[in-house]
C-alpha cells in the first residue's frame, strides 16, 4: 500500500480534517505554537536569516574598521567582541540551523513521503532552545564588560575567568550550549525520521541525495555536538566552580580545550557543508534535466567525508607542536578526494544536459567556483609546513570564508531560490534574483582574494589595526565586503517584492524530480493528499516523463499495484 | 551502465589523464625558477624548503583547479538549455567515476610524500646549535633571552618592541613558552610560525640565509592588545651579532 489517500468517504460524512484544520490557531499564535515541521522549518529559516544579517552587519563594521591601518571606528576590545560574535553567529546560529533546522526540517519529511517529523514536539523544543540560546549570545553586548572577545573558538586560557572575566563570556557559553542541545535534538529527529518514516517504496538507495546528506549530517551532529557541550560545561566549571581542566597552575591542560573543541569543530565544518552539498545535488540534475551522475558514488563520497572528518581535528593544531603531523595531514589531504568526487559529479551531471541558468542555478555555479577555490587553498593548509607559514593569517581567513560563504551562503541561496516556491507558493523574482547573484558573486571575489595575499605577506587574523604596508589590499577587501553586503540586501528586496507582488508558482515550477514536487505549494497539513508511486529515485520525473522514466515498470499516477 | 555512451566522456578521460600527469609532475618540480606566488621565499634553510613546498602545491593547484574550472566553463557554455528536448538520461559511468576517484588519491599521495619530507626537515632540532634563544610570550609582549650570553631583549612599553637578532648562516635553536594565554610566534619572512602555549615547551631551529630586517607578530588572538604585539627581527653577520651581544652585555 503506497498511496496515502485522504479518506474520501469520511470527508463527506463528518469532515474530520476540515474541522481539525479549522480549529488550528491562526496568525502569530500559530507560528509560536505549531508543531508542524513546515512551520518550525520556516521559523528556523526566518530566525537564521535575521542572525545572518546581524552577523553580516558586524562583519561590515569590522571591514570598516580595517579600511585604515589605525581605524578608530570601534575600540580594540569591541573589535575582538565583533570578531567573536560574528564568527559565533555565523557558525552556530546561522549556517547550521538554517540547514538542519530550516531546510531539512521542512524538506526531509516531504522528500521521503512522511506526514511530519518523528518527534514534532521535540522539534518545537529545538526551535525554542535555538531562539533563546541565540538571543542569549547577543545579550552579551548589553553587559557592562561587553560580549565575549576570545574568538569563536574560545581558546583557553584566554576564555577562563582570569583573562575574560564578566558575564559576556558566560552568556556565550550558555548560548552555545543551548544551541548545541537544539542541534542534538534536531539530529535525533532527523535520523529517526529518515530511518522510520519513509513512505513505502522509498528505499534507502532511492532517497534524494539531500536526504542522504541530512542523515549523515545528523549522525555527525550526534558524534560532535555532545563533545562541544561537555567542553563548555568544563569551561564553565573552570570559570565558576574552581575546576582546573584548562589551567596549568591547577594541573590542567589548556591544549585539551583545543582537542575537544576541534573534535567538535572539524566535523562541524562538514555538518555545515554537507546539507548544502545535498541541495546542490538536488537542483543541478533538475536544471540539467538529467539524473545525478553516479548517485551511489555521491552517497559513498558523503559517507567518506563524514568518516574522515572525525579524524582530522588536529589540523587546526599543527602549530601547537603537540600533535602527530603525518597522521592528521594524511587524513586532511584525503578529504579532498570525496569532495573532488562531488565537484566532478556535479559537472558530469551538467555534461550533455540542457542546463537552465536561472538564479538558483547561477548560485549553484557560483558555489562550485567558490568551493573549488576554497578547497584548493584547503589542500595547501592540510600540509603542515605550509600551515606553519600561513596559520592564523589572513590566508586562513580567506580560505574558510571562501568555503563557508561559498557553501552556506551561495549554495543556501541556490536552495532558497529553488525551494522558495514550495515554501510559500510564490516564485522569487528572476530579475532581482540575478542582480542578487551577480552583486554577491563580484563582491565575494573582491573581498576574499586580496585576503590570501595579505596572509602570505604576514597579516595575522583578529587584528583591529595593522601595519600600513597592508593598507591597499585591506581597502580592496573592504570595498568588496560592501558590494557583498549590498548583494545580500538585494535578497531582502526580492523577498519583499515576492511578498507584495506575488508570482504564482504552481506545484512543480522546475519540473522537479523528487516527492516534494508532487504535493501542493505550500504543502497541506501532513504534506500529501496522495503520493505518487515510488519506483525509482525520481518518482515525480517518472510520472511526468513516462517515456524517459527511471522505473522499470510503467508508472501510473495514483496507482500502487507493484509496490511489493 | 551506458558504457561508451559518449565519445565526449572518453575524450574527457584522455584529456584529464594527460593533464593530471603534468600536474603531479609539477608538484614534484619545486624548481627555483618558478614565481613566488605571493609568498616570501623563506629566509632560513627551513623556511626556504617550506617555500619550495608551497611552490609545488601551487603548481599542482593551478593544474587541478585549471582543469576543474575549464570543465565547468565548458559545461556551462556548451550545455546551456537551447531547446525543450530532453537529453539522454545518463545515470553514471563506472570507469569514469573510478578514474576521478583514483587520480585524486594519487595526487594526494604525491603531495603527502613531499609534505612529510619537508615537515621532517623543518621540525628537526639540532643537537649542538650555534646559538640558543629562549623566547617567552606574554600579554602583551615578548622576551628573547640568549642563555649563553645572559642577554635579554624584552618589550618595553606600548611601542618598545623588542628586537630578535640572529646571525646569518648559523643554526639557532629556539625554546618557546607562554606565561599566560595562547600566542602565535609568527615570523612571516621565515615562512614559519609556532604557538606559544602555557604548559607546553616548543623547540625549533632557524638557520637564516641572508641578512634582512622585518617585523614579526603575534598571530593568535591573545586579548586586548593582540594587534600590537610586534617584534623586530634582524638577521646580521656573525661579527655584527657579536658586537651587538657585547653592547647589550655592557648595558
Amino acid at each position: 500500500m503506497t498511496t496515502v489517500h485522504e479518506p474520501e468517504l469520511l470527508l463527506g460524512v463528518e469532515e474530520p480534517t476540515e474541522q481539525h484544520e479549522r480549529r488550528e490557531p491562526g496568525g502569530f499564535y500559530r507560528w509560536v505554537t505549531s508543531v508542524d515541521h513546515k512551520v518550525i522549518g520556516k521559523n528556523y529559516m526566518y530566525t537564521a536569516l535575521v542572525f545572518f544579517f546581524i552577523a553580516g552587519l558586524l562583519a561590515e563594521l569590522m571591514r570598516t574598521q580595517l579600511f585604515n591601518p589605525n581605524g578608530h571606528v570601534v575600540s580594540l576590545q569591541t573589535y575582538n567582541a565583533l570578531v567573536t560574535i560574528h564568527g559565533s553567529i555565523m557558525l552556530y546560529l546561522f549556517a547550521g540551523p538554517i540547514a538542519f533546522g530550516g531546510f531539512a526540517n521542512f524538506l526531509v519529511p516531504i522528500m521521503i513521503g512522511a506526514p511530519d517529523m518523528a518527534f514534532p514536539r521535540l522539534n518545537n523544543l529545538s526551535y525554542w532552545l535555538y531562539l533563546f540560546g541565540g538571543s542569549t549570545m547577543l545579550f552579551g553586548f548589553f553587559t557592562a564588560s561587553g560580549a565575549a572577545a576570545f574568538g569563536w573558538t574560545g581558546y583557553t586560557p584566554l576564555s577562563t575567568a582570569t583573562y575574560s572575566p564578566g558575564p559576556g563570556p558566560d552568556l556565550w557559553i550558555a548560548s552555545v550550549a543551548m544551541v548545541g542541545f537544539s542541534g542534538i535534538f534536531t539530529a535525533v529527529n532527523l535520523v529517526t525520521t529518515i530511518f522510520y518514516l519513509r513512505a513505502p517504496g522509498m528505499t534507502m538507495f532511492r532517497m534524494p541525495l539531500f536526504v542522504w546528506s541530512m542523515l549523515i549530517t545528523g549522525i555527525l551532529i550526534l558524534i560532535a555536538f555532545p563533545v562541544l557541550t561537555a567542553a563548555l560545561v568544563m569551561l564553565y566549571a573552570d570559570r565558576h566552580f574552581g575546576a582546573h581542566f584548562f589551567t596549568v597552575s591547577g594541573g590542567g591542560v589548556p591544549v585539551m580545550w583545543q582537542n575537544l573543541f576541534w573534535f567538535f569543530g572539524h566535523p562541524e565544518v562538514y555538518i555545515l557543508a554537507l546539507p548544502f552539498f545535498g541541495m546542490i545535488s538536488e537542483l543541478v540534475p533538475v536544471f540539467s534535466r538529467k539524473p545525478i551522475f553516479g548517485y551511489k558514488g555521491m552517497v559513498f563520497a558523503t559517507l567518506a567525508i563524514a568518516g574522515l572528518s572525525t579524524g582530522v581535528w588536529a589540523h587546526h593544531m599543527f602549530t601547537t607542536g603537540t600533535v602527530l603531523l603525518p597522521f592528521f595531514s594524511a587524513l586532511s589531504l584525503l578529504i579532498a578526494v570525496p569532495t573532488g568526487i562531488k565537484v566532478f559529479t556535479w559537472i558530469a551531471t551538467m555534461w550533455g544536459g540542457q542546463v537552465k541558468f536561472n538564479t538558483s542555478m547561477l548560485f549553484a555555479i557560483g558555489f562550485i567556483f567558490a568551493f573549488v577555490m576554497g578547497g584548493i587553498s584547503g589542500v595547501m593548509l592540510a600540509s603542515p609546513p605550509i600551515d606553519f607559514y600561513t596559520h592564523d593569517t589572513y590566508f586562513v581567513v580567506a580560505h574558510f570564508h571562501q568555503v563557508l560563504v561559498g557553501t552556506t551562503v551561495f549554495a543556501m541561496l541556490a536552495g532558497l531560490y529553488y525551494w522558495y516556491p514550495k515554501f510559500t507558493g510564490r516564485l522569487l523574482h528572476e530579475g532581482w534574483g540575478k542582480a542578487n547573484f551577480w552583486t554577491m558573486f563580484v563582491g565575494f571575489w573582491v573581498t576574499y582574494m586580496p585576503q590570501y595575499l595579505l596572509g602570505l605577506r604576514g597579516m595575522p587574523r583578529w587584528v583591529g589595526q595593522y601595519s600600513p604596508s597592508f593598507t591597499f589590499l585591506n581597502r580592496v577587501s573592504t570595498v568588496g565586503a560592501y558590494i557583498l553586503g549590498l548583494g545580500a540586501l538585494l535578497l531582502l528586496v526580492n523577498l519583499y517584492v515576492s511578498w507584495r507582488y506575488p508570482i504564482e508558482a504552481g506545484d512543480n515550477p522546475w519540473d522537479g524530480h523528487t516527492l516534494e514536487w508532487a504535493t501542493s505549494s505550500p504543502p497541506p497539513a501532513h504534506n500529501f493528499h496522495s503520493l505518487p508511486p515510488i519506483r525509482s529515485r525520481r518518482p515525480v520525473w517518472d510520472m511526468n516523463h513516462p517515456e524517459y522514466a527511471d522505473a522499470k515498470v510503467p508508472v501510473v499516477a495514483g496507482g500502487d499495484e507493484s509496490a511489493q | 551502465m551506458t558504457e561508451g555512451r559518449h565519445s565526449g566522456l572518453g575524450r574527457l578521460w584522455r584529456r584529464t589523464r594527460g593533464a593530471v600527469v603534468v600536474g603531479v609532475g609539477g608538484a614534484s618540480l619545486s624548481a627555483c625558477k618558478l614565481p613566488t606566488f605571493g609568498a616570501y621565499t623563506g629566509n632560513t634553510v627551513q623556511g626556504n624548503s617550506i617555500f619550495h613546498l608551497w611552490q609545488g602545491f601551487f603548481v599542482a593547484s593551478i593544474f587541478v583547479g585549471g582543469i576543474t574550472f575549464a570543465l565547468l566553463f565548458y559545461a556551462i557554455v556548451r550545455y546551456r538549455r537551447r531547446s525543450d528536448e530532453i537529453p539522454k538520461q545518463v545515470h553514471g559511468n563506472n570507469p569514469l567515476e573510478i578514474f576521478y576517484t583514483v587520480v585524486p588519491v594519487l595526487i594526494v599521495a604525491v603531495l603527502f610524500f613531499f609534505t612529510v619530507r619537508v615537515e621532517n626537515k623543518v621540525d628537526a632540532v639540532s643537537r649542538h646549535p650555534a646559538l640558543r634563544v629562549d623566547a617567552t610570550a606574554y600579554q602583551w609582549g615578548w622576551k628573547f633571552y640568549y642563555p649563553a650570553y645572559h642577554v635579554t631583549e624584552q618589550t618595553e612599553g606600548p611601542t618598545g618592541y623588542p628586537t630578535l637578532v640572529l646571525p646569518v648562516g648559523e643554526t639557532a635553536t629556539f625554546k618557546l613558552v607562554s606565561l599566560d594565554v595562547v600566542h602565535g610566534f609568527d615570523l612571516p619572512n621565515f615562512d614559519f610560525s609556532r604557538y606559544a602555549l602555557p604548559g607546553v615547551t616548543n623547540y625549533f631551529d632557524f638557520t637564516p640565509q641572508q641578512t634582512e630586517s622585518f617585523i614579526g607578530r603575534c598571530s593568535h588572538l591573545c586579548g586586548l592588545y593582540h594587534a600590537d604585539m610586534l617584534f623586530y627581527v634582524k638577521v646580521v653577520t656573525p661579527a655584527q651579532f657579536m658586537s651587538w651581544i657585547h653592547s647589550q652585555q655592557g648595558r
